[in-house]
């Protein structure tokens, strides 16, 4: 596989398009802004928790951005919805030491997924930023509500 | 009248220009990249490292200070840069002022007139102290270097920043201008050449204009200084600005250009050694410009290695560069007109533009068309610039450019082209086009 390819693998591509949760959300507990100021790329991630703020009941997103980040917010979307918040997060640290990973080692396929997809992206140094958006604005969201129920 | 085409420059072969600078040098059959970033940072030519490897190894010595005979040659040296960088611009030797940077040496200006405006410097510099209602009027096209300052001294002052709006090209003229300035102007800053768009500036009508009312011009020329001929004394302008690393240069260095009269009265942003005259415990004196500025020790094998890249620009003539550079945009916009989805941004082809283009490919972003380029061996600059507010004014977040300087070739403009031309079927957004 050449560079290129191996960086916007097809599942990318198809991501990109597809858009998985890409849209508003109107009942929602927390919601974050995130930027990245080299190109301008940005995203609004929102979330909802059950009651028990144990699970990511519904999630969805609105942004532009390049292929890379519009891609990772739509597998994001397709991953965490659903699951444990405490398993988000993990997802999200397992995703974030791929990208850093510099393309060394192998990534747990059973738990990544489609992100998978994306360890292409860990040999563009700057391009890491441009996956890492849409997780760093779901870190967001979790860090606002954790905030909110701890005071 | 010197023969220039897009592949030589007053008679000189690009193919022999090329052989002056280390970073084409290319061993082992590799195909050395198409480099069409130096609007960020240019390539430098061996005898600018020479030059400040020469002073480091054999001249390094404190200048302005002690008396030894060797501080004497380091300051001679440091001092002859001086004046061969001002003999290349149009500049007094004592309106050269050494900076980190452009962006450094118009904060420089932007900070000493909040500082006169906050009664620093008494009397004397009343005349450059800003009121609250007082306007500065700067494009809408303006690099963040030459806006940030502009806003922070107006939050520091009560005065207004008042913009001259662009158009769906990102240009702007005259007429805009005239309705932007009135006698509330007291500063008129833009860029002498847009980094984004190629637009050059009507600077002699600008500076007519702002004088009229009273107002001073500050110039943006890190586009130009390094491109095409500038004479800034015969321009008219007050202020100036340029980077060394953008002129073939080391990094860590740059210009503040000031009318000497305006460089002795505006107070020093940054105060310290070497910039006075008499300091007592609660007052200092200050040394006329451009010591006045100069604070601290200073990048002095910098300042050697961009005499030396002065030295070079005006070996070649900024004449024929600026002529080789434009062949090089017309070249671009030729081929990029037969490429569907493609949106030029600035001036049409036949227009002046200096030697960038920038584009936006429909369907595809900014930093995607860069990673495909950068893949074919092209190597470009995408986002937005540092121009953020002229790109909302395109309606686009980013775009990629390709950029010339004295060593770029009709063969790298053409590499851009052809491979801009295989973007859009890569990411699988050729269909659905408005041809």
């Amino acid at each position: 596989m050449s560079g290129l390819e191996g960086l916007y693998q097809q599942i990318i591509l198809d991501h990109s398009k597809a858009r998985h949760g890409d849209g508003p959300l109107e009942v929602m507990d927390a919601e974050h802004h995130e930027l990245n100021p080299t190109c301008g790329d940005e995203i609004t991630m929102r979330i909802r928790l059950d009651q028990a703020h144990a699970h990511i009941e519904q999630l969805a997103w609105q942004g532009d951005g390049c292929s890379i980040s519009m891609a990772s917010a739509s597998v994001l979307v397709d991953l965490v919805r659903g699951i444990r918040v405490e398993d988000a997060l993990e997802l999200a640290d397992e995703f974030r030491t791929m990208l850093r990973s510099r393309g060394v080692g192998d990534p747990d396929e059973e738990r990544l997924g489609d992100a998978v997809a994306f360890q292409g992206v860990a040999r563009y140094v700057m391009r890491v930023k441009c996956a890492m958006l849409s997780w760093v604005a779901l870190e967001a969201c979790i860090a606002k509500v954790r905030a909110r129920d701890a005071s | 009248m010197t023969h220039t085409d897009a592949d030589s420059i007053g008679g000189r072969a690009i193919a022999d220009i090329r052989l002056d600078f280390p970073a084409f040098d290319v061993t082992g059959g590799v195909r050395a990249p198409a480099r069409l970033d130096s609007a960020a940072t240019s390539q430098r030519p061996r005898s600018v490292l020479d030059a400040e490897r020469d002073y480091l190894e054999h001249h390094l010595a404190p200048v302005h200070r002690g008396a030894s005979a060797e501080v004497g040659v380091s300051t001679t040296l440091f001092e002859d840069a001086r004046a061969e960088v001002a003999r290349f611009v149009g500049a007094g030797e004592r309106e050269v002022v050494w900076a980190q940077n452009a962006t450094d040496a118009i904060n420089m200006v932007a900070l000493g007139i909040a500082d006169a405006s906050a009664g620093i410097g008494g009397a004397d510099v009343a005349g450059l102290a800003l009121r609250p209602g007082d306007e500065i009027v700067l494009t809408e096209a303006e690099h963040h270097a030459n806006l940030l300052p502009w806003q922070r001294l107006a939050a520091r002052t009560g005065a207004v920043l008042r913009p001259i709006p662009v158009d769906e090209r990102g240009l702007w003229t005259i007429d805009d201008a005239v309705r932007a300035i009135s006698d509330r102007t007291r500063i008129v800053a833009f860029a002498e050449v847009s980094n984004v768009t190629g637009f050059i500036a009507p600077v002699g009508d600008m500076v007519e204009l702002a004088h009229a009312r009273g107002a001073l011009v500050v110039l943006d020329a890190c586009q130009s200084v390094p491109h095409r001929p500038v004479d800034f004394a015969a321009q008219g302008v007050d202020f100036a600005a340029f980077s060394g690393h953008k002129m073939l240069g080391p990094n860590g260095i740059g210009v503040l250009y000031g009318r000497a009269e305006l460089l002795d009265a505006l107070p020093p942003a940054r105060t310290g050694g070497s910039t006075i005259t008499k300091v007592t415990m609660e007052t200092a004196e200050f040394l006329p410009a451009p010591h006045r500025f100069e604070a601290g020790t200073q990048p002095v094998s910098q300042a050697v290695g961009l005499a030396a890249a002065a030295r070079y620009l005006h070996g070649i003539g900024m004449d024929a560069i600026a002529r080789h550079e434009e062949a090089f945009a017309e070249r671009v916009l030729d081929g990029v007109a037969a490429i569907p989805g493609v949106r030029v941004v600035g001036p049409p082809a036949g227009i002046p533009r200096a030697g960038l283009v920038a584009v936006a490919v429909e369907g595809v972003h900014a930093h995607d068309v860069g990673q495909y380029l950068d893949e074919a061996g092209v190597v470009v600059r995408v986002g937005h610039h540092c121009a953020q507010p002229l790109h909302r004014a395109l309606g686009l977040t980013a775009t990629t450019r390709a950029s010339a300087h004295v060593y770029t070739t009709a063969d790298e403009a053409d590499r851009f082209v052809d491979a801009l031309a295989g973007v859009r079927r890569f990411f699988g957004v050729e269909q659905g086009v408005s041809a």
